[in-house]
């Protein structure tokens, strides 16, 4: 360190070399591309090639030659397997599903840990730390293991809540219906409430005391400060973390694929779009179907991403 | 709730700024049952994990029955010949490697990005903080094909490669560097006669260390956490990742013998070490849920 800071008024002695911080110019364009070279090449390979080489695959098709079980070889097929996929009802019908139960988890979900964040304003400092590392327990614990705790909670044989329920002389069921629903988008609330609830809280901190100082004083109620004054502050950060968790919620699957061990007649393998790609590619083998299904999938994302990128910046502007 | 409230402004209407007792009461309870609902879950983890195959399913889940624990690490132990180890290590390989590689390709990147000026800096920053919105599950069956068709499946590279390329990391990165590393002092260094790759090495990842820790911490957790990723590209039981293998106990469960006493534990297991690395770095956490948020 001593070293360096010699030198750094050797700089501040030439002004000339200060007020052209542009000087670099050409070998400023060399340098800063091989400082980003490993991720280029990195970036090439982990996204360019692989998006490009499934979209070529999704124009081949498998056609077995001669009749019956002669060896397949992957032919040229235009866009068959897109327009298949646009008439594919089960397709769309996941994708629908995923999007309709996602929004309704999402809002489940933020509003349990708005209500958090605004309890936790609400109690003493020391309190609010104790119950914040509780919380925050959740978020701390692996997808795939709070999720297989959570098949155990829901399996017929080892469930503690059914045990409960029927000491209590009542019954409970996890799955089928609306049940599925329902069980699924508590699991999905219980990994993200914590996490949430400490976003929310960091936004609350960010307001300006001065906003409720007054209210305070003229006697407002704490709820009341929270519902007039704190939450609709807060209400552009919300929708947008609600916008941006639904794009992740479109993407659905290690959860559903788990919960499939117990309830297999509940939760079909397209319940969601991902779960059907991955039967497609890795159960029924056919490769280039799934690939148009990935790339489908990316678009529908991708539009979802801009209109949510659009209302949002029309909401700050 | 409504009703509550609307007691509370009828029982204290002089008073004004001091919440009411019953009010305090009222948050301190709804707090509670929202900490039990998050903690209880683990607690039948917990339990289940020291109770053998009968007493999971006779007795009650979330209180102890005879202590099984220490047999219940021994059946672990036993499954094909210590697998369950293995894939620890292979969790801690994939994370350790996965995030260190991709925090030093992301600080470099995201120093070229901040620090030079060349044609296209814009449109490939534009590129970049696109990519980054992409759920990566999007692009698994892709990479796939890719790594199929090159050989790469069911080598470590088939998921450590993946990993290094992270373009939210390249995005904290430049602002790390933009934030942390003056311009002035690469300058200095410059003059003194220092190479760009000496400048960025000894002076630059100095300085963006409190970032590149940041940076760290989130891809350790995604990686341990990862599930999708390894299920896709590995197939030999031996190369898994902890979450990988649990899973695969989970579809056995199915068909052959009753894993779920293995499962249980071996899932209480999978989350010590994150448990320990999450402690120890627990003074960059906050901020490190933060900078995760902003994705």
């Amino acid at each position: 360190m001593s070293t360096l800071t010699r030198p750094a008024k050797v700089a501040t002695d030439s002004p000339a070399r200060r007020t052209s911080p542009r000087r670099t110019g050409r070998r400023g364009a060399a340098k800063g591309l091989l400082f980003m070279m490993p991720f280029l090449i990195g970036f090439l390979l982990t996204y360019v090639v692989p998006i490009g080489y499934a979209f070529s695959q999704s124009l081949h098709e498998k056609k077995s030659s001669g009749i019956g079980f002669g060896p397949t070889k992957i032919v040229y097929a235009g866009f068959a397997n897109f327009s298949a996929i646009l008439s594919d009802g089960t397709f769309w019908t996941g994708m629908l599903r995923t999007l309709l139960f996602g929004a309704a988890q999402i809002t489940v979900m933020l509003g349990v840990s708005l209500l958090l964040a605004l309890l936790l304003d609400g109690v003493a400092a020391r309190a609010v730390r104790f119950f914040r590392a509780g919380l925050l327990i959740p978020y701390v614990i692996p997808g795939v293991v709070s999720t297989l705790i959570w098949l155990f909670l829901y399996s017929p044989t080892a469930s503690p809540i059914i045990d409960i329920a029927n000491r209590a002389g009542t019954s409970v069921t996890f799955f089928g219906g609306i049940d599925t629903y329902l069980s699924l988008g508590n699991l999905l609330t219980w990994q993200g409430i914590g996490f949430n609830m400490i976003l929310i809280s960091a936004s609350l901190q960010a307001l300006p005391r001065e906003l409720y100082e007054a209210a305070r004083l003229d006697g407002a109620k704490e709820w009341r400060i929270a519902w007039s004054i704190k939450v609709p502050n807060i209400t552009g950060i919300l929708v947008l973390t609600g916008m941006f968790s639904l794009i992740g919620r479109l993407q659905l699957f290690t959860e559903p694929l788990f919960l499939r061990y117990v309830a297999p007649e509940s939760i079909s393998t397209d319940f969601t779009p991902m779960l059907e790609i991955f039967d497609r590619a890795f159960k029924t083998g056919d490769y280039q179907y799934a690939a148009a299904e990935s790339l489908v999938l990316a678009v529908v994302t991708g539009v979802l991403a801009f209109v949510f990128y659009r209302v949002t910046n029309r909401k700050v502007s | 709730m409504s009703s509550a409230s609307a007691t509370n402004t009828a029982t204290d209407s002089g008073g004004g700024a001091r919440p009411t007792r019953r009010a305090v009461a009222l948050t301190t309870a709804l707090l509670i049952v929202f900490l039990l609902y998050s903690l209880a879950p683990t607690w039948f983890l917990l339990v289940a994990s020291t109770k053998n195959q009968t007493d999971l399913y006779s007795t009650f889940g979330l209180w102890f029955s005879s202590n099984h624990l220490a047999d219940n690490f021994q059946a672990i132990w036993d499954y094909h010949d210590g697998v369950f180890g293995r894939w620890i290590l292979n969790s801690v390989l994939y994370s350790t490697v996965g995030a260190a590689g991709s925090t030093l390709v992301s600080l470099a990147a995201g120093y070229g990005l901040a620090k030079f000026g060349f044609r296209g800096r814009g449109a490939l920053f534009g590129v970049i903080v696109g990519a980054s919105l992409l759920p990566s599950t999007l692009l698994a069956f892709p990479l796939y094909l890719v790594f199929a068709e090159i050989g790469l499946t069911n080598t470590v590279w088939a998921v450590l490669i993946p990993y290094f390329i992270n373009p939210f990391g390249v995005y904290l990165g430049k602002v790390y560097a933009d934030t942390s590393v003056p311009t002035e002092l690469m300058e200095a260094a410059r003059i003194d006669g220092a190479s760009e790759t000496r400048i960025f090495f000894s002076v630059a990842l100095r300085l963006m260390r409190t970032g590149g820790i940041t940076i760290f911490m989130l891809d350790f957790v995604n990686i341990w956490n990862n599930f999708f990723l390894p299920l896709f590209m590995l197939n030999g039981e031996r190369s898994f990742p902890v979450t990988l293998g649990l899973f695969s106990w989970v579809q056995q469960a199915q068909t052959a013998r009753d894993m779920n006493t293995l499962v249980l534990t071996g899932s209480l297991l999978s989350i010590i070490p994150l448990a320990v690395f999450m402690f120890a770095l627990q003074k960059y956490w906050r901020s490190g849920i933060l900078m995760g948020s902003l994705k």
